[in-house]
């Protein structure tokens, strides 16, 4: 079943258009990604379908109904939930109550999903109460994620999750993006690090200069060598 | 010299009140609300109004609290300006700041805008009440308590600290336990983030100048029950008020506290050396001289 | 009301607007050409005013001292009081320049809110130095011998006074106008577009702000010399943020910041409101006449707002050409 859509949008900032005619697709539990060089517009795309930017031309649609347009804060109540690649948490709340921002709309009960989510990340739970100011990088992004999730989106945006990552804790990272997917939720990751995000995606979608020039499922993308040259770095 | 530093925390926890005001503000907002001391003033006068204008009419008695300098009327008063106050915040960013938060304007104009405000405000009790001063009980003997150290402090002094003391725990208690307050740290922090998560930004936007504008108002009353009513009053805190957010850091609440507090023990002790109308340059000095060491504050505010 | 005292009124109206206006220039060297957020004009409008006006006047001798105190008295003529008032407030914002120019811009506010707070407080306390609350009295005006002479009636002193300041205010709109287009003012046009840019391109930008800031402030000085041989008399609670910087930036943001035309324009159109006001609060009622120039100065702080919502650009906009080499 069909989650996201996305129809030859054209979007960037002020007179400048980033996103030339790009469309893409997810289905409920898959993991997709949008990988490609610096600057092809994949945080764009993001911000496009959140509604951080409104595109000049092209359509959104979460699951059937069209968002496009729709202020971020709209389109959090719809079910989709958006983490972005830096400023991710509220540095002077604590772990707990970054969560509980997350559920601001929320007017049940959601001590569940809040518990839900120490279960997914249990580094957090010995630690709720502590200002996610001094966490480390991989903790907060954690937090970043876990905050996204207490609405219990359909559909979760993720910016570059492991940009600012030690090399170690970038594995623990996809690791928990799988766990999430498992509970339920389709994932669009836009990264840098093509290869482990390929490694568990259903599908990709390669973006340069803002076109979508390549896409398959992510295992054939990894062992596209053509496109590894071209995109990935190799 | 001791007596001088008791009477600096009272002066102290009064500016702080428009000080922890200003710094919610300050750090959610991003500008700097050049009419908060008027605000202070006008709550004030409002609370003049009530005292002596309405609630006598209401037939309200005016029987004074034991050795305090008021009774029942200021006891209503005081919060009822406190809440009209809030109100006439709200009120100016419905009308004048959030038409050019809309417009995407700089902080620059926003600043510009609430002197303009501060301005407004100050004609309008100027048309209103006169260029005089006034007194919420003239004619009043107020006499003091003496301390250990030879430190004489009248009973309003005394309330004041403990209004002062009630309020700001009461402001903590919120902005720790309840959702909006919660909220409002989290978009002091980030707005955008606030906004992507779903947080009604402009909610939180009208609780923080409803806050910031009781405060101001509880700040303006206490002075004025303290010293006297004169419509300059708010000006004259503009630069102690300022001194303490920047001491403080810029949005954190607990700095301004502090920051309001050193102001005030600062100013006041400063009258051993120089004449009282000095004050403000004092207030002006520290704050040049914490803006050249570091200007993020004591502890450290919100980035620019 | 007889022609000619209708022909002195506009006269003194347009001194007024005149001697604004020349503020409002050295305003929009600081703000519409730099982007610095002064909001202490009126400590330099002080400053300059004093330094003239001491400059100008005898120091008080025998009885007289007794009742006057200055720091110094010169007993020169005005156009050395003009330039004494523009060395000392250039001088002045030198010192001034040096701990705040490199503050963002609400801090620069706040520390000029508070520099010219000082300075008027320490006029109106410190009576050794130009007779506190009393200030100044009986200061002289230029050409004021063709009146002794008897050549010129004193009721009609102002029409010799007049085009002194309109001079003195062109010479300032053509040095401005001629300093812009220089590659000094294409610097200072590119910090204000973009700080972070220019300052990558390797300018200094703290001494184009310091340089812009006491250009600024040395106009500011001469406006403030005008105003003083005009009124004839200072003192500190003339130098009120209301009346001496409040409405100069009035004028400035109605005219158009960045458009030394505008500024100029912006002082006359402003100061014609705030007369304007005058004629209206004269039908007030008689209870509110005493209010009357709370009222005005009302009038006044909404128009700021308005034109901040609805036409921040002012009346004639940012100008578009600032450089002999686009045209």
């Amino acid at each position: 079943m069909r989650v996201l859509e996305v129809k030859n949008l054209i979007s960037g900032y002020g007179d400048t258009d980033i996103l030339h005619d790009v469309s893409m697709k997810l289905d409920e539990k898959e993991i997709i990604s949008i990988i490609g060089p610096n600057g092809a517009g994949k945080s764009t795309l993001l911000k496009t379908i959140f509604g951080i930017l409104t595109p000049r031309q092209g359509v959104v649609q979460l699951q059937d109904e069209e968002i496009t347009g729709l202020s971020p804060d709209k389109i959090v109540r719809k079910g989709m939930s958006y983490v972005p690649q830096v400023d991710n948490v509220f540095p002077s709340l604590t772990i707990q109550e970054n969560l509980e921002m997350g559920a601001f709309v929320r007017t049940d009960d959601y001590r569940d999903r809040l518990q839900e989510m120490y279960d997914l990340f249990p580094l957090l739970k010995d630690r709720r109460n502590q200002k996610v100011g001094s966490l480390s990088g991989g903790q907060r992004q954690m937090v970043a994620m876990g905050r996204a999730l207490m609405l219990d989106p359909k559909v979760l945006l993720l910016d570059e999750p492991s940009a600012s990552l030690a090399p170690l804790l970038v594995g623990m990272i996809f690791e928990k993006i799988v766990d999430i997917n498992k509970t339920g939720v389709a994932i669009v990751v836009v990264e840098q690090n093509a290869r482990e995000t390929l490694k568990i995606s259903n599908r990709g979608y390669v973006l340069a200069m803002g076109r979508k020039v390549f896409e398959d499922t992510g295992k054939a993308i990894l062992e596209n060598k053509e496109v590894g040259k071209l995109y990935l770095g190799g | 010299m001791a007596e001088l530093f008791v009477y600096g925390i009272v002066l102290g926890s009064i500016i702080a009140l428009g000080a922890i005001g200003l710094t919610l503000v300050y750090g959610i907002l991003r500008f700097a609300n050049f009419a908060h001391g008027d605000l202070m003033t006008a709550g004030a006068y409002i609370a003049l109004f009530l005292v002596t204008g309405l609630f006598p009419w209401l037939g309200i008695p005016d029987t004074t609290f034991g050795p305090l300098s008021f009774g029942w009327r200021m006891a209503l008063a005081f919060p009822i300006a406190m809440v009209g106050m809030a109100m006439v915040s709200i009120l100016f960013d419905r009308i004048i700041y959030r038409r050019l938060r809309l417009k995407r304007s700089g902080s620059v104009m926003l600043a510009m805008s609430a002197l303009g405000a501060s301005f407004i405000i100050r004609m309008i009790v100027l048309i209103l009440w006169g260029g005089d001063y006034h007194f919420y009980r003239p004619g009043i003997l107020r006499p003091a308590i003496l301390l250990p150290l030879e430190i004489k402090i009248r009973p309003d002094q005394i309330l004041i600290l403990l209004t002062v003391f009630f309020l700001v725990v009461l402001l903590y208690l919120f902005l720790q336990r309840t959702k909006m307050g919660k909220a409002m740290r989290a978009t002091s922090d980030n707005m955008e983030l606030a906004r992507v998560s779903g947080i009604d930004t402009e909610r939180v936007i009208i609780w923080t100048w409803g806050i910031g504008g009781a405060l101001a108002a509880a700040g303006g009353i206490l002075y004025a029950i303290d010293v006297q009513l004169h419509p300059g009053m708010g000006w004259h805190f503009l630069l102690p008020l300022f001194a303490a957010t920047i001491l403080g850091g810029i949005g954190n609440m607990y700095g301004a506290l502090i920051g309001a507090l050193v102001m005030g023990v600062a100013q006041q002790v400063s009258t051993a050396y120089l004449l009282p109308t000095y004050k403000p340059a004092v207030a002006f000095i520290v704050m040049i001289l914490i803006l050249l060491v570091r200007p993020q504050g004591i502890f450290g505010g919100k980035r620019t | 009301m007889e022609i000619s005292g209708i022909i002195a009124y506009l006269v003194s109206l347009a001194i007024m607007a005149g001697i604004f206006a020349v503020f409002a220039l050295g305003l929009n060297i600081q703000w519409g050409y730099t982007g610095l957020f002064n909001i202490g004009i009126a400590g330099f409008f002080c400053i300059g005013a004093y330094t003239s006006a001491m400059i100008t006047t005898p120091m008080p001798t025998g009885l007289y001292a007794q009742y006057v105190h200055q720091i110094f008295g010169l007993n020169l003529p005005f156009i050395l009081g003009i330039l004494g008032a523009a060395l000392v407030c250039g001088f002045i914002a030198y010192l001034i320049g040096y701990p705040t120019l490199r503050l963002r811009e609400d801090y620069l506010a706040i520390a000029t809110i508070g520099i010219a707070e000082t300075f008027r407080l320490i006029f109106n306390n410190e009576h050794w130095l130009a007779n506190g609350p009393r200030g100044l009295m009986g200061l002289p005006q230029p050409l004021y011998w063709l009146v002794d002479q008897g050549w010129v009636d004193p009721r009609y002193y102002n029409f010799i006074y007049l085009p002194i300041v309109l001079a003195i205010m062109v010479v300032i709109y053509l040095s401005i106008e001629r300093v812009i287009r220089s590659p000094w003012g294409r610097v200072l046009r590119a910090i204000r577009e973009d700080e972070i840019a220019s300052a990558m391109s390797g300018k200094d930008i703290f001494r184009f702000k310091m340089q812009s800031f006491i250009f600024g402030s040395m106009i500011m000085g001469v406006g403030g010399a005008l105003y003083a041989h005009y009124t004839k008399a200072i003192s500190p609670d003339v130098f009120t943020p209301l009346y001496g910087t409040f409405i100069i930036w009035v004028m400035l943001m109605a005219g158009g910041s960045g458009n030394n035309k505008g500024a100029i324009l912006g002082a006359f159109v402003v100061w014609g409101i705030w007369i304007g006001t005058k004629f209206l609060t004269d039908f007030l009622p008689y209870t509110l006449k005493a209010r009357a120039p709370y009222i005005r100065f009302l009038i006044i702080g909404i128009l700021l707002e308005i034109i901040l919502i609805y036409r921040p650009q002012g009346l004639m906009g940012e100008e578009k050409r600032i450089s002999k080499m686009i045209d």
